[in-house]
């Protein structure tokens, strides 16, 4: 499968990159930010507890299903308002 | 009911004064106005940038929206969210709610803010004297927004 995958605010800053494509399987969203933190270094950063998570625009769980063409995005605790 | 997440300034008495324009049914019209303070944490800040996630960002806010509306019996509700370069002083997020009576303009008002506040993509960057900084989230801002959990 293959998926667009975001990033935004301290992790885009972190990771030095706002968007990529991911090709492999994934079950959920969880197992592809498993993928992407054993890339070691500063990609340990998805590995935080109190990550945040979107799929297709909508906030969700890291158990969420994932379907090849999807667009996930990562991203710190948010702080609007 | 409008959300509008913009760049720009804007004038919040002018948003205020719309909310019960041309309803003469409106009986109540409760505001939160959120501003950049010059002091957060223990430090002075200089400025802000507000960085969001474009699509998701009016999404997000289209649903919080939509839920306070299933809620509550409003006759308007706007949202407006600014986004990129501020300075102290400016504001940054408006929340204004019409309805017949108070109580319901009252809670949707804050409903609105908390759920926001947890379920929004917005991220503020601070600028101090030692240089730029992410701002945290806080535990305080989803005990807030836990309170409506069970209030359905």
């Amino acid at each position: 499968m293959t998926v667009k995958v975001l990033y935004f605010a301290r992790y885009r800053e972190a990771l030095g990159l706002d968007t990529e494509t991911v090709d492999g399987e994934f079950a959920t969203l969880d197992a592809l930010r498993a993928h992407l933190a054993l890339r070691g270094g500063v990609w340990q950063v998805l590995a935080e507890q109190n990550l945040m998570c979107a799929r297709n625009e909508e906030l969700c769980q890291l158990d969420e299903p994932l379907v090849s063409g999807d667009e996930v995005a990562f991203f710190p605790t948010v702080t609007g308002g | 009911m409008a959300i509008r997440v913009q760049t720009a300034a804007f004038d919040p008495g002018v948003e205020v004064n719309a909310l019960h324009a041309a309803n003469v049914g409106v009986g109540a019209v409760v505001s939160f106005i959120g501003y950049v303070r010059d002091f957060n944490e223990g430090r002075e800040i200089a400025g802000m940038f507000l960085e969001h996630y474009p699509g998701m960002t009016e999404k997000a806010l289209g649903k919080i929206t939509a839920e306070a509306e299933q809620r509550w019996p409003l006759l308007r509700l706007d949202v407006l969210h600014r986004v990129g370069a501020l300075e102290p002083g400016e504001p940054i997020v408006f929340v204004g709610v019409a309805s017949a009576h108070r109580q319901a303009a009252f809670d949707a008002c804050a409903f609105v803010m908390d759920y926001l506040k947890t379920r929004a993509p917005f991220w503020k960057k601070e600028t101090s004297g030692d240089g730029p900084h992410w701002v945290e989230g806080r535990d305080s801002d989803h005990a807030a927004a836990g309170r409506w959990v069970d209030k359905t």
